[in-house]
């Protein structure tokens, strides 16, 4: 890693930040990073809707930025100068939010569930237990809600009860794949959940010293990398049987636990960030690895990363407030 | 590594005076910044920036441990807490009189990410003097929660007579051999009694006097008792470690507490264990001095502990 041919490091501009990041995106190609003392910083801007109240959650899919804060609202934005206020749990926090197609979102502040479509019309369902992650399925509007004991399927239109899927433990977050056919928990026991959802069979990824509080897909929906140990774990999904009775890969294994990982929007690239402030890039088809960024332990680990969606840049934050982007070559 | 967040948990039946304990210890000055994570929220006025209600959400680690509980919600919420950095520099955890305390205690040993972060420093309850006899007798959770504890306030002393007071300091001995107990009226005890207890640093077990142990054999009420042992000299790490941590398993659903301070033979330093249930933490931590007596001991606090075969086991590790 000492050759500078394989370090991408000169190119990394770094960004002036002085809290914990919750979110590093790009929205609308800004880059924008989500702190925990209430700042929104979106290219040179700097908004501060939740005033002085912390920001817990956050989440962007490009074109949209939603946030949720301790003071129980949630903002969305679509466009830099367009805040609105879609929700306000007063005064309760939000546990998880999450954003969907046809311009859906929803949050959750204890068991309390909230679905608003793209009309800003609400539905609302109590979870059995607090709801600790939600994700849309990629096609309808349909919710994965993950609690404890199990996860919910929820469509929010329609009156029938939500479907349950039981898995004893506590699920935190939840994640589909691209086609909709898996949908992957992270668990307080430090294993991963997963369900095919055609036929329901348990599917088990266990191994991990740490929990999983971080999971990306790759562009071609043919794996699943994982943050909680130290290389990134990346199942594979191809089959139809997904990763059932096989091994997962290992990619950038250093002694340091794996805290965020990114999977690049064209290539089997990776972006791995750890818990000591470094981050590497990794190929896939041979295991090839790019220094982004040396450890720093005084920025603590990297909270975020994403891709802006030509795979040109990589923005990052850490939880002790250091942040940047990388501009590929 | 920075400083771990210090976590007192302040436990209370209504009435016992736990809520102006608490407000003592957020108004008085004492250089700490609190979070307060309470139960009832918005139900009792605290004068704190930073209060979190709580779900009071219990839950089982799917881990093979049935007795391996913890808060769900607390995870949560210290999570969030710790996203604030410098916002405050302690943590309060109110909760009601008849909840377990365990799971509220497991959390900060059993959750990676909250261990790395937080550490507990005492269990502390408040009780009314005039109605722990009768809540003692009635709820056996009672006596749990007595036997958790790392302080036992024992308030409201003026509304008994003395005998009556030694009567309740008595049972609450023979349940718990190892707290700090502090009498008082109004909860006006001195706040260095409460915060900055540091359970780990057990020093304080070294000091039980034994008389307090002998009492509980006389006790006809043996459902939940201390069990304290003494060994001269050291001990073989090699012997007793294997046989802590199998004790530990199989007796776990009885342990409430244990607290070691074994003394492992070529070891300059003290050797420290705190558990609960199935839970063992232990961590080389200060040197023995040289004026000190080498001497293991040992306080477990439970339900039917067998002390004849915990003093013979370790006896039988004597290096």
């Amino acid at each position: 890693m000492n050759d500078a041919s394989q370090s991408l490091t000169t190119r990394v501009e770094p960004l002036k930040a002085d809290a914990h990041i919750v979110l590093a995106t790009f929205l609308n190609d800004e880059p924008t990073l989500v702190l925990t003392d209430g700042q929104i910083l979106i290219g040179a801007d700097r908004l501060t809707p939740h005033g002085e109240n912390a920001i817990l959650m956050a989440s962007c899919d490009g074109t949209r930025l939603i946030t949720g804060g301790d003071d129980g609202k949630i903002f969305l934005f679509n466009a830099k100068d367009s805040a609105i206020e879609a929700g306000n749990e007063k005064g309760r926090w939000i546990d998880a939010l999450a954003l969907g197609p046809s311009q859906s979102i929803a949050w959750s502040a204890g068991k309390k569930v909230i679905a608003r479509d793209g009309r800003g019309q609400l539905k609302e369902w109590a979870a059995p237990s607090t709801a600790q992650g939600l994700a849309f399925a990629p096609k309808g509007y349909r919710l994965g809600i993950a609690h404890y004991n199990g996860a919910s399927f929820w469509f929010p239109n329609t009156e029938g009860k939500p479907e349950f899927r039981e898995w004893k433990g506590s699920h935190l977050d939840i994640t589909f794949s691209d086609d909709g056919r898996f949908v992957v928990t992270s668990m307080q026991e430090n294993t991963l959940h997963g369900w095919r959802l055609t036929d329901g069979k348990d599917m088990r990824m266990s191994g991990y010293p740490s929990k999983t509080r971080s999971f990306s897909w790759s562009h071609d929906g043919h794996w699943l990398a994982t943050s909680g140990a130290d290389a990134a774990v990346i199942w594979p999904f191809k089959d139809k049987d997904g990763p059932m009775g096989k091994a997962p890969r290992e990619c950038g294994v250093r002694h340091a636990k794996v805290s965020s990982v990114a999977f690049h929007p064209r290539a089997l690239v990776l972006a791995i960030g750890y818990e000591d402030g470094c981050i590497l890039l990794c190929r896939l088809s041979d295991a090839a690895e790019l220094l982004v960024r040396a450890a720093h332990k005084d920025d603590g680990k990297i909270t975020s990363m994403t891709w802006d969606k030509t795979g040109a840049r990589l923005i990052f934050g850490s939880e002790n407030g250091a942040a940047g982007v990388l501009t590929l070559p | 590594m920075s400083e771990k967040i210090p976590v007192t948990v302040l436990t209370g039946y209504l009435g016992a005076g736990k809520t102006t304990l608490l407000n003592r210890m957020l108004t008085e000055p004492h250089g700490k910044k609190f979070a307060v994570i309470v139960n009832e929220f918005g139900e009792i006025v605290i004068n704190n920036d930073l209060v979190v209600g709580a779900d009071e959400e219990v839950f089982e680690m799917n881990n093979g441990c049935i007795c391996c509980t913890m808060r769900g919600d607390l995870i949560r919420i210290i999570e969030g807490l710790m996203k604030r950095k410098g916002k405050f520099n302690a943590i309060i955890i109110e909760t009601i009189g008849l909840a377990d305390p365990a799971p509220v205690a497991q959390t900060f040993f059993v959750d990676e990410d909250i261990s790395s972060k937080a550490q507990l420093d005492a269990v502390v309850t408040v009780v009314d003097a005039r109605w722990l006899k009768e809540q003692l007798h009635d709820a056996p959770e009672a006596k749990n929660q007595i036997a958790f504890d790392d302080v036992i306030i024992i308030n409201k002393t003026d509304l008994v007579t003395a005998e009556e007071l030694a009567d309740v300091e008595r049972q609450v001995r023979s349940v718990n051999a190892y707290a700090t107990i502090q009498k008082t009226t109004k909860s006006a005890v001195p706040l260095d009694a409460v915060l900055g207890k540091n359970a780990f640093d057990l020093d304080r077990i070294l000091d039980i006097a034994p008389e307090f142990l002998e009492d509980v054999h006389g006790h006809h009420d043996t459902s939940v008792k201390s069990i304290a042992i003494n060994i001269p000299g050291d001990i073989d790490p090699d012997k007793f470690m294997p046989w802590i941590s199998e004790f530990t398993q199989k007796e776990g659903p009885n342990i409430l507490r244990c607290k070691d301070i074994p003394s492992f033979k070529n070891e300059p330093k003290r050797f420290v264990f705190q558990g609960m249930r199935m839970i063992l933490d232990g961590d080389l931590q200060r040197e023995w001095k040289p004026d000190e007596t080498r001497q293991s001991k040992m306080v477990f606090i439970g339900h039917k502990l067998n002390r004849a075969a915990i003093e013979q086991a370790v006896e039988a590790y004597r290096a």
